[in-house]
């Protein structure tokens, strides 16, 4: 089974999501149920991938290779290392409340709803599986559309400006890497990630490629000041499209800087990091006022995304900073461990506090936050997950939130003092716009009758949301096995991170 | 004796008269599609003198091959120009610009 | 030492508070508090079992790992406790106060909705405050730091339909976060050069780091930086100005927990926390001579507002403050030992005296304004001679514990050479009179005199749910029931003798041994000892001190201005109006940070917003592009006019153009 198991986590989903398609709207029923089967056959299938995978090794495991386009040398190449395995998990993990959060709330073609999300979990275990460039660029676009069709058919009122701002922010990011790719293709005749990763580059040319990847994945984390398109998506997105969006696509851009910048062109990351660090404190500090003074529930937890996601693209680039000062990589690896915790824990973390929306939004349709206020009233179990949720996101100790960022703190002061300082205002700054939101939506005296009107979380919506609250509770309070699973590739890459590519 | 000049330049000059007759005539669609004809025909003429020339007798078989396409399309250009006469009561070119951008 | 017993100590009170949060419907209240302080009483007892342990038993102290919380580049994050015999004598505090307020609160909290729900709280908190006291890492320190100020926020927020509530709850998170934010940068630093963040690795680094300089701010002693990092964490938790101005809001919280969390325990975390940190803050005089001035600052000018304020609870927290100030002060003189003791013999009565107001509150029926009692001594009694215990320890009365805490440290401020010492000595002497003085005022305002509640006609009705009594015009108050005033005595009874007994052992018998670092040089506790000849002696040497003198002229005055002429203290307030004016807005701190500080954060926020993200990105980058290429576009669309001939021009000239370009190359 391992010798095609990363292939049944791709094409399973997909496959489902063809049945629940062809199905029709008329065998909804049957739909939901293989939906909710095929999510949570896809989530058996990590337990085999967890358990059996080395901790020791920073090797590709579960590695499948089979032709493609031989014209091209493209092979259909999968396989998982520390860095990507967890994704995958968190990818198979964050589709399952998606789906029960659409249960009976999703009225309009609920099974091309469940196909497009079914379709795009594979697509994104694809993208996070791939070891060849071209499939990876195959898997990358093709997520786009179901995440287009999703926000422009399920979404809000301004839903066509806020899918074509996606899609073409997005899209014009990875041309730039497609033409990158190719280019190193026409060099060393492989679109092998690993031999993108041997091949010598001068330094303009790493330049250039750098930029090219800088401009994709910038987008895709979001990087300021390209982060524009994620506060509109997530506002227009049904809620089962801002938890993937949240939960697992921002966490590409993460790992594309982890998977192809860092190795490929590292002399050319280490010329640049300047530039990453300084936009991710501005993404830290800037977003955080922005965050602030938000009115709309989603909008302001679209921009605290953008906010912890500086976190991710700052301990990635803290390796250069780090080397720069103290001329050792001492202290590098825990940035990134740092980072990939971030994105995982805010993975699990955004996507619930964008589900506690969505179930305020199912029952009184608004998300301004002055039509909220005493919620708790009304719904004291929902306001302990909504608090919860609310203070892992603000990076409280014994949630994962705490993790991440306290890693990537500890390894920045060794990079630099300001750096340390200037991200640790996240502090404030998170505990002010979350705790805030939670002021005016959750406590107070009941706002208005509507709110007076409200009915606690039923048993589906308590499931979603316990299970998510256990997981970060857990991550928190128990993040070693998270971290052993990525130890090998992390110290792998960054020795591929401080090693020149430069031809001699 | 014709010669090969000569053929050229009558087909210029059917060409060149056709084309003045698609720039100039603004009033009747039916002109277009004789002009366009005639822009055919000019060609032909190349291709009928070219393949005298070189006595290769392709040429000519092409010539049948752009007839007949020709008689095909002015065809269906009259055709869609009775529905369009139909539809609109008029073949004015100047009123035909639904394709204006 | 065995490891089960001590992972025993903070579960138990977790387990408690995740069975009364989670199922506390099902059981029941009955069931909630029966758990909930069977838990913590485990706790107690466990704790105090090893105190005896420790320091009667002779066992060495714990030091060791419990799980490994994470491994990352190589760094060993690990979960653990370190118990000697500072944390043991913390453990005994926290949990014996927090037994005390679980029993109160079944009393206090009785007609409240969120019965239950409040048991969870204060069981959790005691868990995370044994995590933070029994820490061998800072990690784990962190962990627990957060962790109380985050059921800090839960309970001052507790009654969360108040508008008061909520903003306070908010406030004093965000402040505590500020302090945190010094904390954090303090542990990352030292972090970075310890590589570990055990507190024995940054222990033995500590001399060396002493001359380590740091390139920031024109450069810096490390260990100084780290220091005043650590301490400005401390400043948030306890409350040192200029973050102290959460305390006095905290008290829109329930009772129970204003002495429990916001007296006893969680705000004597940071006194704790310099202590624990002795072996560094030892080798950096810059940073103990900050820890001083502030502490000192805090004792004289926080207590000032307890003078002029009505709210029986708020004075109290003004006095916790100040004294908070005097522990800190002690730290600043490196009389660690000093602080801890008056942090022990303020966490007994200052419960005490929390509780007592509460006991006052639950006879007025929610009623704290000062100005609405009095005369309450006589129907009241076990509560207003509890009281006056407390009282009397706080103002440092000879023989009271707080004589013995509060004089030692004014004492060793005064033999300590440091840098800030004779400010902090004067303002410490100053506060023994202010705080007599609102002590005073504040027993003589709710004990005797008039008794003016019945000029109150029955106008209780809007506060909250707590009106469950439903009778009409005036009450007379009553005494509260044995679980009330149970607590009461036992707080009372510590209070008065907890410093007699046990001044010679913790203060001159060098109980502290290896837990407390303290330079020879700086040991002004030593020379204190030479002059010690008993606690019974010194109690009578308190009689000729000057504070002593003070304390009794800050009765007098409050006598004569609460008691006696009551019209003095108005003409006084018209005479000295710009004073008061100062004190009523507590020196314009609150209003800095509403007026200026809020606002100028949202200012920037919505500046950011309008103008960075949707002017500049979204306007001129974004969907100025969007513009741009429409532009183009319908410049170049006018080329496309439907017209037959004008495409047959476009043609034969683009055909014509084309084929000259290609006449002209050939």
């Amino acid at each position: 089974m391992h010798d095609y198991l990363l292939s049944l986590l791709i094409w399973l989903p997909i496959a489902a999501g063809l049945v629940v398609l062809l199905l029709g709207e008329r065998n909804i029923v049957a739909g939901r149920w293989i939906s909710l089967l095929a999510t949570l056959a896809t989530l058996a299938l990590c337990v085999p991938l967890w358990r059996d995978f080395n901790t020791h090794t920073a090797a590709y495991q579960f590695v499948e290779k089979a032709a493609w386009i031989p014209r091209f040398h493209a092979y259909y190449a999968l396989g998982v290392d520390g860095i990507s395995m967890p994704l995958i998990v968190l990818t198979a993990l964050m589709t399952i409340p998606v789906v029960i959060a659409a249960w009976d709330v999703i009225k309009a073609r609920p099974a091309q709803y469940y196909a497009s999300f079914l379709i795009m979990e594979g697509l994104m275990i694809g993208v996070f599986a791939a070891t060849d460039a071209l499939l990876f660029y195959f898997f990358w676009e093709a997520m786009l559309i179901p995440m287009f069709l999703i926000i422009g058919i399920w979404g809000g009122p301004r839903r066509v400006y806020a899918t074509i701002k996606f899609f073409l922010y997005t899209f014009l990011g990875s041309v730039f890497m497609l033409a990158a790719l190719i280019y190193m293709y026409v060099k060393c005749g492989s679109y092998s990630i690993a031999a993108f990763q041997a091949l010598p580059l001068t330094l303009t040319e790493q330049r250039w490629i750098f930029a090219a990847f800088l401009i994709a994945f910038a987008v895709k984390v979001p990087m300021w000041p390209v982060h524009t398109w994620l506060p509109d998506a997530h506002v227009e997105a049904p809620t089962g499209g801002s938890v993937i969006l949240a939960a697992i696509m921002l966490k590409m851009g993460g790992y594309g800087f982890l998977r192809f910048a860092l190795p490929i062109v590292p002399d050319a990351c280490r010329h640049l990091y300047f530039l990453i660090v300084v936009l991710s404190l501005i993404a830290v500090i800037y977003i955080g006022f922005v965050a602030l003074v938000q009115q709309d529930m989603k909008k302001l937890i679209a921009y605290s995304s953008i906010a912890h996601m500086g976190f991710v693209t700052l301990g990635v680039f803290l390796v250069y900073a780090i080397l720069r000062n103290t001329g050792t990589t001492h202290g590098a690896a825990m940035g990134m461990d740092g980072a990939m915790v971030q994105m995982v824990s805010h993975g699990l973390i955004s996507g619930a506090l964008f589900l506690c929306v969505g179930v305020l939004y199912d029952r009184m349709h608004t998300r301004q936050i002055a039509d909220y206020g005493g919620v708790v009233n009304t719904m004291p179990v929902f306001a302990g997950f909504m608090v919860l949720f609310a203070l892992a996101n603000t990076g409280l100790p014994g949630t994962s939130g705490f993790v991440g960022e306290f890693l990537v703190i500890l390894a920045s002061f060794k990079a630099n003092f300001w750096y340390s300082a200037l991200a640790a205002l996240t502090l404030i700054l998170a505990a002010a716009y979350t705790l805030w939101l939670v002021k005016r939506v959750v406590f107070g005296p009941v706002g208005n009758e509507r709110v007076a009107k409200l009915t606690d979380l039923n048993g589906r919506e308590f499931l979603i949301l316990g299970a998510l609250a256990a997981v970060v509770l857990l991550v928190g309070v128990w993040p070693a096995p998270l971290l052993k699973v990525m130890g090998p590739s992390i110290q792998h890459l960054v020795h591929q991170a401080v090693a020149t590519k430069i031809p001699a | 004796m014709i010669t090969l000049g000569d053929i050229l330049t009558l087909s210029a000059i059917l060409f060149a008269l056709a084309v003045a007759g698609i720039f100039l005539n603004r009033k009747n669609v039916i002109l277009l599609l004789m002009c366009v004809e005639l822009l055919l025909l000019a060609a032909n003429f190349n291709f009928i003198a070219f393949a005298r020339m070189r006595g290769d007798l392709t040429g000519q078989v092409f010539v049948f091959f752009v007839l007949t396409v020709a008689a095909a399309e002015s065809a269906i250009g009259l055709a869609i120009l009775v529905v369009l006469f139909r539809e609109r009561r008029s073949i004015n070119v100047e009123d035909l610009n639904t394709l204006k951008g | 030492m065995n490891p089960q017993l001590l992972i025993a100590i903070p579960l138990a009170p977790l387990v408690a508070a995740v069975i009364a949060g989670l199922v506390g419907r099902y059981i029941g209240r009955v069931g909630a508090h029966t758990i909930t302080i069977a838990g913590v009483a485990l706790a107690c007892v466990l704790s105090l079992y090893m105190q005896w342990l420790i320091y009667w038993g002779h066992v060495p102290s714990f030091d060791g790992p419990v799980y490994t919380w994470l491994v990352s580049g190589g760094v060993h994050m690990q979960v653990g406790f370190l118990v000697d015999r500072l944390t043991t004598l913390m453990m005994s505090v926290v949990t014996f106060v927090s037994l005390c307020v679980h029993v109160y609160t079944i009393g206090y909290m009785r007609d409240d909705p969120g019965y239950t729900r409040f048991f969870s709280y204060i069981s959790l908190f005691t868990f995370g405050m044994l995590m933070l006291v029994m820490a061998n890492n800072f990690m784990q320190l962190f962990f627990g730091w957060e962790a109380v100020g985050v059921v800090s926020y839960l309970l001052i927020g507790f009654w969360y339909t108040r508008p008061s509530a909520i903003f306070a709850n908010l406030k004093a998170f965000l402040v505590n976060r500020v302090g945190d934010l010094g904390f954090i940068i303090g542990i990352a630093a030292l972090f970075s050069y310890t590589h570990s963040l055990s507190y024995q690795a940054a222990f033995a680094a500590a001399p060396h780091l002493a001359h380590q300089t740091l390139p920031v701010f024109g450069g810096v002693n490390a260990l100084t930086l780290i220091c005043i990092c650590l301490f400005i964490g401390a400043m948030g938790k306890s409350a040192q100005v200029p973050l102290h101005v959460w305390l006095p809001d905290s008290m829109e919280g329930p009772t129970p927990i204003s002495a429990l969390i916001h007296a006893a325990t969680m705000v004597t975390a940071g006194v704790f926390m310099v202590a624990r940190m002795s072996p560094l803050f030892e080798y950096s005089s810059t940073a103990l001579s900050f820890v001083l001035v502030i502490g000192a600052t805090n004792a004289l000018f926080m207590g000032i507002l307890g003078v002029v304020n009505n709210d029986i609870k708020r004075v109290i927290a003004y006095s916790t403050l100040s004294q908070l100030g005097y522990m800190v002060a002690a730290l600043g003189a490196s009389a660690y030992a000093v602080g801890i003791f008056h942090l022990m013999t303020h966490a007994c009565f200052k419960a005490l005296l929390f509780l007592a107001a509460g006991s006052v509150i639950i006879a007025m029926h929610h009623e704290q304004d000062m100005r609405k009692m009095g005369g309450l001594g006589k129907y009241m009694p076990i509560t207003a001679a509890t009281c006056w215990a407390g009282a009397l320890a706080l103002v440092a009365f000879p023989f009271f514990s707080g004589y013995y805490s509060k004089d030692a440290i004014i004492e060793a401020v005064g033999l300590s050479h440091r840098w800030g010492s004779t400010y902090a000595y004067w303002c410490l002497l100053l506060g023994a009179y202010v705080t007599s003085l609102y002590t005073f005022r504040l027993l003589f305002m709710t004990f005797h005199g008039e008794e003016r509640f019945r000029n109150v006609r029955a106008e209780h009705a809007g506060h909250g749910g707590h009106d469950a009594h439903g009778g009409h015009g005036v009450h007379e108050p009553r005494e509260n029931s044995l679980v009330v005033t149970l607590p009461l005595i036992a707080l009372a009874i510590p209070s008065v003798i907890l410093g007699y007994l046990t001044v010679g052992k913790v203060l001159y018998g060098n109980y502290f041994g290896s837990a407390i670092m303290v330079l020879p040089r700086h040991n002004v506790l030593a020379r204190m000892a030479r002059d010690y000849h008993g606690p019974f002696e010194l109690g009578l040497r308190g009689f000729l001190s000057v504070p002593f003198a003070l304390v009794v002229a800050g009765l007098v005055t409050a006598w004569l201005f609460v008691l006696k002429r009551p019209q003095w203290a108005d003409a006084a307030a018209v005479k000295f109006a710009w004073l008061k004016r100062i004190l009523d807005q507590k020196y314009y701190f609150d209003w800095f940070n509403e007026q200026v500080l809020a606002r100028l954060a949202r200012g920037v926020g919505l500046g950011l917003w309008k103008v960075g993200d949707q002017g500049l990105i979204d306007g001129a980058l974004v969907n100025g592009t969007a513009k741009s290429v429409g532009g183009v576009g319908g410049m170049v669309r006018r080329v496309q006019s439907g017209y037959l001939y004008s495409y047959a021009f476009w043609i034969v000239s683009g055909l014509a153009v084309l084929l000259g370009w290609f006449l002209l190359h050939a």
